[in-house]
């Protein structure tokens, strides 16, 4: 086995912006004035911002320095659960960097813009076609955005029939922004226990679903990374209330291929495209988060999507039921112009046969780390396991202990403590592109990281030693904020 | 597949460690009736070559490229980009990191986004930026919703009609399902936000305008924010050109509460609007009321400097239903890119570049009207500006596409009282050359 590779190289301090320069340097090359000089009118002009002035070397020398204390997923394996964070074809960065796409202006006629059309078109209906739900719009311009238009859809759905509806289901299970969209709608969330098995019962949607009730937001798989096997019969439920079904996609990385959403009875769902389809999450960001819906609802979608009209696309903006525009353009296209490449790439064998090695990497660790770890429900899994922190407490070790612990081992930590109906959730999530000596690796470093816990405990707490900073407070950072420079 | 890296062998002797024979037998959990229909209709696979020449092709149906002039701004704005920029956040490190949850391992994505909200909060002199929100609309959205959580029992805002018309498109889509109320206000013949009718709107939470506004026109926010102020209600300042704070009065100045706009004109292609970046900037007082992720400083336990994600008790993933948003990331890497970008002007630079887009405009319209154009709305303006033509402009206007040059944004569609004037913008990247061509053909 190679060894471990958590050791430290050198890390050159840098300091904030404005703590360097000097005024007068120039960063950037700015043309001569080929024009007269004019005069603003003085009572409306300012002083402009006190930035520091720099060189284009101290720019550079900045950026590079900060980028050498980031781990990335090109520095190594990710294993976040439930954020998952997969490998970032490089190709998709040249294609989205076309210059004739990328420069387009969003506000140009049609008939100049058709290279643009074509790429929303068709990523539209590849959409479609890997969801099973045929609607499809690119607005949104991240996951939770995309969760928001599904809201909105909702309410726009019900008042369509005039029925007013004042509450949503969510399992306890569900993602944070779940409750969050649905209360910027008006929706009061009214929260079901999840079983013992970690699957939503039947029964618990039977007994909360009534007609004031605009219909259940389920994540399928869960985040227990279990696959919620009763959700044909929660959504014959859900219907026959006259409620909608929104399936968080979140987790489409692991049923690419197998699970048609549309025939499991989900109405709306969105996408996380830095999940399924590889693009960069950039430490936040840009994202893009596509809503698919059933062909019935389509009319709700926000405003315009691209058509086809013979050989050419169109932005359809004659749509009366439209909830309206959810994004100043077309969303975030530089970011689906990468989602689009990696489609383009993969094909439709290669999808499917992503989400099959996600889920293989996924049992692989549960299976060799069920005697390291207490698995948190022992049943088949998907793309990610979830153990909590039962075995731990006895050496008086946190989850947070273990997670720092493995940064000293080269790797970035799982995500932890969540979700919250596990005690000090350890949330392990691999990807399809990790391959059998990483996850191996990865596996050992865990087991010697547990047995640390228990001959050497004050080496987990004392985590991380091999970083640029060890543990932060966060406590301080909160109670007084220092939020400016 | 390249990026699929288990050989057979691999995949068997994993099988055989969780005890399955085959693949598929890991989706057994799942119930037939949920299951795909076969394949998926999807194209062929295709390689890293063909993908290039498709995207060749994709090139070639543009009928306007990068190699044309396009003199429209209207929220998305063509600025030279130093070439540093795009070699800098090219590096993995930014592009392939997540959100900063394991702080020890993530201080370049947190000082950066540190440096950026400084930066931001000094540009538009207000006390505390963000680390993004999507947009400049959805910022502009989050914003209302914002004046809204503030003014406690207000249920109204008002929005100016001189503001971007998506971004009030999509203000509306966001307080349609809520019981708010939202209400336009005019322009007046400067091409100003018109705020006489203030008074007579009870319970009136905030008010938002844009200054340049949508027209190009620098709003006098002094006597705006007063005005708003008077009736008690918060001034919100929106932009879409924050360039122009190089060199005019920043919101804060001005009394703005809450500020917020489009960041793309700093340092990021116009890429089809997107992707954006929402920036968002309020007063101390309102921090708690604030959307979107921040950073704060702090230190570890050696006393080492260093920045970590803070406030999160304002958000989704602790608040839930009681959250100040459902947002949950920010715009990354474009955070960054922004703060590039100001790092790289710096103060002197930010001035020179805003002087010289504003001198470039000043040419353009004494050139225009020389010619017998009219300015629609004669006040002072930054790097855009409304013309009314004598005749018809759209002539004139297929000429110049034919030229490379894409002459204005026709403002019909957009606001029917201005159907056949044209929404002009000229930048550094525009010579003297090509306002010449343009105003040489304007009869």
């Amino acid at each position: 086995m190679a060894k471990n590779p958590g050791l430290t190289g050198l890390i050159i301090e840098e300091p904030l912006l404005w703590e360097k320069g000097g005024k007068g340097r120039s960063g950037m090359c700015i043309p001569d004035s080929d024009v007269p000089a004019a005069t603003p009118v003085a009572a409306l002009t300012g002083a402009g911002p006190d930035f520091p002035d720099l060189s284009e070397v101290d720019i550079v020398r900045h950026y590079t320095r900060l980028s050498q204390w980031n781990f990335g997923v090109d520095t190594g394996m990710y294993p976040l659960g439930s954020c998952t964070m997969k490998y970032n074809p490089k190709i998709n960065e040249k294609f989205a960097a076309t210059a004739e796409l990328a420069a387009a202006h969003p506000m140009l006629a049609d008939e100049y813009v058709q290279g643009n059309l074509q790429v929303i078109y068709e990523l539209q209906s590849y959409l479609g076609t890997i969801s099973g739900l045929p609607g499809v719009t690119l607005q949104p311009a991240a996951g939770a955005h995309g969760e928001l238009t599904g809201m909105m859809i909702f309410a726009a759905y019900h008042k369509s029939r005039n029925s007013k509806r004042t509450k949503i289901l969510i399992p306890d299970t569900a993602h944070g922004t779940n409750p969050a969209s649905a209360a910027l709608c008006g929706y009061k969330p009214v929260h079901l226990k999840s079983g013992a098995n970690g699957i939503l019962p039947i029964q618990a949607v039977i007994d909360a679903m009534d007609e004031e009730t605009a219909g259940i937001m389920i994540t399928n798989p869960n985040t227990l990374g279990l696959f919620e096997t009763n959700i044909r019969e929660i959504a014959d439920i859900v219907h026959s209330k006259g409620g909608l079904v929104y399936g968080d996609g979140a987790n489409m990385n692991a049923i690419m291929g197998v699970i048609d959403l549309g025939k499991s009875g989900v109405d709306i769902m969105h996408w996380n495209v830095h999940k399924t389809l590889s693009t960069p999450h950039g430490g936040g960001g840009p994202g893009a988060g596509p809503v698919c819906v059933t062909k019935e609802l389509e009319k709700f979608l926000p405003v315009p999507r691209a058509i086809k009209v013979g050989d050419s696309y169109k932005m359809e903006y004659d749509c009366p039921d439209s909830i309206g525009k959810i994004h100043a353009f077309h969303g975030n296209f530089s970011v689906l112009m990468r989602a689009y490449s990696y489609i383009r790439t993969m094909g439709a064998e290669n999808l499917k046969k992503a989400s099959h090695l996600a889920v293989l990497n996924a049992v692989y660790i549960k299976e060799e780390l069920r005697g390291t770890l207490k698995l948190a429900y022992d049943r088949p899994c998907m793309h990610e396991v979830v153990f909590s922190d039962e075995w731990l407490q006895e050496y008086k070790i946190s989850t947070l202990d273990v997670a720092k612990r493995l940064i000293d081992h080269g790797y970035h930590p799982p995500t932890i403590y969540f979700p919250l109906v596990v005690h000090g959730a350890i949330m392990i999530e691999p990807t399809e592109t990790e391959c059998k000596e990483d996850i191996d690796q990865f596996i050992a470093a865990m087991k010697t990281v547990v047995a640390e816990a228990k001959t050497d405990p004050e080496s987990l707490r004392q985590a991380p030693v091999n970083a640029k900073l060890r543990r932060l407070d966060e406590t301080q950072a909160a109670r007084r904020p220092c939020l400016c420079g | 597949m390249r990026y699929l890296p288990h050989t057979n062998e691999e995949i068997d002797a994993m099988l055989k460690v969780i005890g399955r024979k085959r693949l598929d037998e890991l989706f057994c959990s799942v119930p037939d009736e949920c299951r795909h229909d076969g394949a998926m209709d999807l194209p062929e696979p295709m390689s890293e070559w063909a993908l290039i020449d498709h995207a060749s092709e994709l090139a070639g149906a543009m009928k306007i490229t990068h190699k044309h002039k396009v003199l429209i701004g209207a929220g998305s704005y063509h600025h030279y980009i130093p070439e540093t920029i795009p070699s800098l956040i090219s590096r993995s490190e930014f592009l392939t990191a997540y959100t900063p949850y394991q702080p020890e391992i993530a201080q370049g994505t947190l000082q950066g986004l540190f440096e950026y909200q400084t930066l931001t909060a000094r540009l538009l002199g207000m006390d505390v930026a963000n680390a993004s929100i999507y947009d400049g609309a959805s910022a502009l959205a989050e914003a209302l919703l914002m004046g809204l959580r503030i003014g406690k029992k207000k249920k109204k805002v008002a929005i100016s009609k001189a503001l971007h018309p998506h971004y009030r498109e999509v203000a509306r889509t966001y307080l349609r399902p809520t019981e708010y109320e939202l209400i336009e206000l005019p322009y007046d013949e400067d091409g100003r936000t018109d705020l006489s009718a203030l008074a007579e709107i009870e319970g009136l939470a905030a008010v938002a305008i844009q200054s340049p506004n949508f027209f190009g026109v620098v709003e006098d926010q002094e006597k705006l924010g007063k005005q708003i102020h008077d009736v008690g209600a918060l001034f919100i300042s929106t932009f879409t050109e924050p360039l122009a704070y190089g060199l005019y009065k920043n919101p804060g100045e001005c009394g703005a509460d809450i500020v917020c706009g489009e960041g793309q004109s700093f340092g990021m292609p116009r890429s089809f609007g997107g992707a954006a970046l929402g920036m968002f900037a309020c007063k101390d007082k309102f921090t708690r009321n604030m959307p979107g992720r921040l950073v704060g400083e702090t230190v570890d336990v050696d006393g080492k400097r260093g920045y970590v994600l803070t406030l999160s008790t304002r958000e989704q993933h602790i608040r839930r239903e009681k959250a100040t948003s459902n947002i949950c990331s920010n715009q990354g890497v474009c955070t960054i890119i922004a703060a590039m970008y100001m790092a790289s002007l710096g103060g002197t630079g930010l001035r020179n570049l805003a002087k010289l887009n504003f001198d470039k405009m000043e040419y353009f319209k004494a050139a225009m009207v020389a010619k017998g154009a009219g300015l629609v709305f004669d006040s002072p303006g930054f790097n855009e500006v409304v013309v009314e033509f004598n005749n018809d402009f759209k002539p004139v206007f297929e000429n110049l596409i034919e030229k490379g040059i894409v002459a204005g944004l026709e403002l019909g569609k957009y606001y029917p009282e201005l159907a056949g004037k044209y929404l002009f913008c000229v930048t550094e990247t525009v010579s003297k050359d090509v306002i010449d061509t343009v105003v040489a053909e304007v009869k």
